[in-house]
């Protein structure tokens, strides 16, 4: 058999999935939909003692719109988020984004909090979570707290989740009206994780940009916000001259980026400044 | 492996329209359950990480990866392999077309293939190309080059549509007309009871 032996645990709610963690801190990982960790087990890279499986929580897997925001239960597969009813209307940037997470295959099994939780850094969905300023409600054995997406990613798979704390949603504020969006990335093959990629959202007002942001992903340890880069598109005359600064701002921003067998980091900064400068145009475009 | 053996869990759930369950070690993946407990083994283990497609089977009429997922995972859900495809002999039109348009050399990446362009043809009897090649894009083949397996693909969902039935829609009139006769539906070769 491939994973290592672990024992299972079927709990039948947030606060019994959410005491078993405070039990055995570090040696029990949740199991959502198993896409990140069932391969990190069968290639021994992880070994819990303890798999914690939420999948029979109810309620866990729901996707609704409140509060001006779409909810997405810790449950909740990708699939279902991308066949949730109306979502190129009320949400099209998520829509357009989880179609680059691997493949259906996967998608049909993977839940977008699991990929947050796992925060691989070349992952589309923590940086989706960045750019539309996602909160991320967390429950651990003293209550319910909630993060900022942007706070959230710490370092290389890596967040400010405790030992005895479960992600159990992810809010995605609606965008605003009027809003212009993108993600574009490079892959070797759809679906295969980015090289480099950007996500961008930004409204034009009287002829210029207005609440820029710009986050690209697959160049450092996390989702990476590029302050510089939306400080000069703010006001902006939207066209070619302003996406080349902005892109410009992005590429330097770009502190330490991979360097391996798929791409050099000189590549990679280079790509993103350039997945940068297409997603502002497109953003625009739509905007 | 460690010291101390977990202990295992009771799982139950339907495979190919009939039910099985088992008494089995939390880590056990469902690929493993499908080959080894139930001996079922079109269902093939490729990169066993979730990246070759090979294990591709349907879960309630999804396709997933059986190597990246534990068989205590498909408790109390419905999982249809490539077994169950053809009917007393007769391939499945999905089958056919990959014989007809040679979408396949060794084979070996054939059953997941089919599984993952079922649940496609389930959803969209006439895909675009995009949709198309995003589905097959998951699935790797080694020999083929894929144009003879997206040809395949087309053809089925051709004569699919001539039939008015869906992939998955055909299976299920099936497997129901297989479980009729009998009417024992516990057990079969399943378990390990």
């Amino acid at each position: 058999m491939k994973p290592p032996a672990f024992e299972y645990a079927s709990p039948a709610s947030v606060a019994e999935a959410v005491g078993l963690l405070a039990e055995r801190g570090f040696d029990a990982k949740i199991l959502a939909g198993g896409q990140s960790l069932m391969a990190l087990l069968n290639m021994r890279l992880a070994r819990p003692e303890l798999l914690v499986d939420i999948a029979r929580v109810p309620g866990l897997d729901s996707i609704d719109i409140s509060g001006g925001c779409l909810g997405v239960g810790a449950m909740a597969r990708q699939r279902s988020l991308e066949f949730f009813p109306g979502l190129a209307d009320s949400h099209p940037l998520l829509l357009a984004g989880l179609r680059h997470v691997a493949h259906p295959q996967n998608r049909n099994q993977g839940t977008v909090c699991g990929s947050l939780a796992h925060a691989d850094p070349a992952a589309e969905l923590p940086a989706l979570a960045v750019a539309t300023e996602a909160e991320l409600v967390i429950e651990g054995p003293n209550g319910r707290r909630s993060e900022r997406a942007e706070d959230f990613f710490v370092t290389y798979l890596t967040t400010t989740l405790e030992a005895d704390e479960l992600l159990v949603e992810a809010r995605f504020p609606l965008p605003a009206e009027g809003s212009g969006w993108s993600v574009q990335e490079v892959t070797r093959r759809h679906g295969d994780f980015a090289l480099a990629g950007a996500v961008v959202t930004l409204r034009i007002a009287d002829a210029r940009v207005a609440d820029p942001h710009v986050v690209v992903f697959g160049v450092g340890a996390v989702p990476l916000r590029c302050a510089a880069a939306e400080q000069s598109l703010d006001g902006a005359e939207p066209g070619p001259a302003a996406w080349k600064e902005a892109a410009a701002l992005v590429a330097e921003a770009v502190e330490d980026p991979l360097d391996d067998v798929h791409a050099s980091a000189a590549q990679r900064r280079s790509v993103a400044g350039v997945m940068a400068s297409r997603a502002m145009e497109e953003a625009a475009a739509r905007a | 492996m460690g010291e101390n053996k977990p202990a295992k869990v009771a799982v139950a759930l339907t495979v190919n329209g009939r039910s099985v369950s088992a008494e089995l070690e939390p880590r056990v993946t469902l690929a493993d359950f499908l080959r080894v407990d139930l001996a079922l083994t079109g269902t093939h283990l490729g990169c066993e990480h979730g990246v070759c497609g090979a294990c591709t089977v349907l879960l309630d009429g999804r396709a997933v990866r059986s190597c990246i997922m534990l068989a205590v995972q498909a408790a109390g859900h419905e999982v249809t392999t490539i077994e169950a495809l053809a009917n007393e002999g007769e391939l499945h039109p999905l089958q056919q077309a990959f014989v007809d348009k040679h979408g396949l050399q060794c084979g070996f990446c054939t059953p997941g293939f089919i599984m993952a362009a079922a649940e496609l043809l389930e959803r969209d009897p006439d895909p675009s190309e995009q949709a198309l090649l995003e589905t097959l894009g998951g699935q790797v083949c080694r020999c083929t080059g894929y144009e003879a397996i997206i040809e395949s693909v087309r053809d089925a969902a051709e004569k699919l549509r001539q039939q008015g039935v869906g992939p998955l829609e055909l299976l299920a009139a099936a497997l129901e007309k297989k479980a009729a006769p009998s009417g024992d539906d516990t057990g079969g070769n399943g378990g390990g009871e």
